[in-house]
């Protein structure tokens, strides 16, 4: 028995909620006194590197291309977990709970903490768009723990890291037909840094000292609700409860005035700077640091003194 | 073409959240419900697909009959029959195998969710729901297509997008894109008087037993004050210094 982690990769390259995702399943081993068992893809590099987080066991295994015919793969290795924790990306939300309704689990998904307890299994985890903290026992059979990437920090450690392959079966009932990444861009859901802007902007046109500034911060860009639905911007830009939830370790927000559907999706971001013409904007009430001021001055102003800052780094 | 849309009756995007006193649960003491806006692009696109194909749409909830002006207001959108499944689930599985049970025993070509409910922020409903049916599921759709028995969906993934086609039925959990903000129609008064009329069946549960356990719930720590700054420069060297945040 052991807690089994499923290890995302990205054309083949680990990203760091890969190791989250190890580092969340060494936790919760410790506490269960027992080890951590990694399943990743045949065609990731260098699965040994998993030991560095903790992985006693890494197996690879030919991954089927659908969350469904992946869910499946790992429900073969479901007698042999004490636990499984999979990363709450895209991929992961699908993965996770066909897994739990294929493997009779019981889950938590938008999980923030690791185990509390571990008899039953108690987690802490978002809800009503982070206007609540949950707190839940998976006291069904199977626990398993879907977490909130960029929540729990990766810690490194020591694991024996055998590798060996092994194979199970998936079936995908959908085909791939086409697949997109905006490459050369931070993606989202993953970013540390995000410089949001908002209709204070006034029009589309002016985002370019926007995306300058996510470049010198390596930061990706986001928008709030309007400025998505008006066309300004691409609707996978809206955070907010009805888009995107982001957790960065820095969110700029700029021209956005901090209506409670931003905020929650946004308020969970460990710093939060808010640039707005409007003493009164109510993001102010849910930022650290704020400048009162127009953002067509500081914005520019910000991307000099950013470029300096990480020039001197 | 036969549509179900699965509807989470929820507190409105505006509501001020509060928890009982022993945290066991939300007060909805002064909190109006809604539509759980993610399910609002769903049902709006059955309505497009019933237009375009013709057919019939159902939307279903599995809850207490305080759930019942929610569903009201999506036969007045344009929904032809509801269903209340008469329980209160307190976790999602419940929710999947209920609804499960109830699609097993009809014929229907589409499925249609929200990818996330807005009150416990679960996004497992759909995913589960596709796995025990045994049915192909899209998450996060932002477009579909219906040609015949044959599907095409476009899901969001992390920094892009990936497109899959299949064969129907297909369960989706859906969200703006898959409809635009301005297509959401809002219930006119006609659509309200017969939505009086259309049929809203109440089914008994045929599932107990929930695989987790809420035990508290609490609001999150305040935040402390904002810093005003006054120079850029200030606030770069507060968020090299002060917050670590770069
Ligand atoms: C069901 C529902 C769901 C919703 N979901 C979301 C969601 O997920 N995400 C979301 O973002 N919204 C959501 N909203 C919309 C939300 O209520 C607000 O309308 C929206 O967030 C406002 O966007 P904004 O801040 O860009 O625009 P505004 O409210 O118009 O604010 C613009 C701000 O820019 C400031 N400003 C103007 N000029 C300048 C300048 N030159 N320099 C600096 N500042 C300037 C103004 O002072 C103002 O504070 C939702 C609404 C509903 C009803």
């Amino acid at each position: 028995m052991s807690i089994i982690v499923f290890v995302e990769d990205w054309n083949n390259v680990f990203k760091k909620a890969s190791f989250e995702a190890v580092s969340y399943a060494k936790s919760w081993a410790d506490l269960a006194g027992t080890s951590v068992t990694a399943i990743t893809s045949t065609h990731a590099q260098d699965p040994g590197t998993l030991a560095t987080y903790g992985a006693d066991r890494i197996l690879t295994l030919s991954l089927s291309a659908t969350p469904f015919g992946t869910a499946q793969q790992l429900a073969a290795m479901a007698e042999e977990a004490t636990g499984i924790v999979i990363a709450g990306t895209s991929f992961g939300r699908s993965v996770a709970p066909a897994l739990a309704a294929l493997a009779n689990g019981s889950l938590s998904t938008n999980t923030t903490s690791i185990p509390s307890s571990i008899a039953p299994v108690t987690v802490e985890r978002g809800a009503f768009s982070s206007k609540g903290i949950e707190t839940i026992e998976l006291s069904g059979n199977l626990p398993i723990v879907s977490f909130v990437p960029n929540s729990i920090g990766i810690v490194e450690t020591h694991g024996i890291g055998a590798v060996s392959s092994f194979d199970a079966a998936g079936t995908d009932l959908l085909t791939v037909t086409d697949k997109t990444v905006a490459s050369g861009k931070v993606a989202l859901p993953e970013a540390e840094v995000v410089v949001s802007a908002g209709r204070g902007l006034k029009g589309p046109e002016n985002w370019a000292m926007i995306e300058e500034l996510a470049t010198v911060l390596g930061a990706a860009t986001a928008c709030s609700k309007p400025v998505s639905d008006i066309g300004w911007r691409p609707h996978s830009e809206h955070v907010g409860q009805t888009g995107i939830q982001v957790n960065p370790n820095l969110y700029i927000a700029i021209g956005i005035s901090g209506a409670i559907q931003h905020l929650a999706g946004v308020s969970a971001s460990k710093t939060i700077v808010v640039v707005n013409t409007d003493t009164e904007a109510p993001f102010f009430k849910a930022a650290d640091y704020g400048i009162v001021g127009d953002a067509f001055e500081v914005v520019p102003q910000l991307v000099n003194a950013m470029r300096a800052f990480k020039a001197e780094q | 073409m036969n549509i179900l849309v699965c509807i989470s009756h929820v507190p409105d995007t505006t509501a001020k959240i509060n928890f009982d006193a022993a945290g066991k649960g939300l007060d909805s003491t002064g909190v109006q419900f809604v539509i759980n806006p993610y399910d609002e692009f769903s049902l709006t696109k059955a309505l497009h697909l019933k237009e375009a194909h013709g057919g019939s749409i159902t939307v279903l909830n599995v809850g207490g009959s305080e759930t019942e002006p929610t569903l009201r207001k999506a036969l007045a959108i344009g929904a032809d029959q509801a269903i209340r499944i008469n329980a209160t689930p307190t976790d999602a599985i419940t929710v999947a195998k209920e609804l499960k049970n109830h699609i097993a025993a009809q014929s229907y070509d589409l499925i249609l969710c929200g990818q996330e409910s807005i009150d416990y922020n679960g996004q497992q409903v759909p995913a589960m729901l596709g796995a025990l049916l045994n049915l192909p599921f899209v998450n996060a759709c932002v477009d579909l297509t219906i040609d015949g028995s044959q599907a095409t969906a476009t899901g969001e993934i992390d920094g892009g997008h990936e497109t899959y086609s299949g064969t129907l039925p297909l369960v989706v959990g859906g969200k703006k894109g898959l409809v635009e903000e301005k297509d959401l129609r809002i219930p006119n008064m006609r659509g309200i008087m017969t939505a009086r009329s259309k049929p809203l069946a109440v089914a008994e549960p045929t599932e107990n037993g929930a695989a987790t356990q809420a035990v508290k719930f609490v609001k999150p720590a305040a935040k402390s004050a904002v810093k005003l700054v006054d120079s850029v420069d200030e606030l770069v060297h507060l968020l090299h210094n002060e917050a670590k945040a770069i």
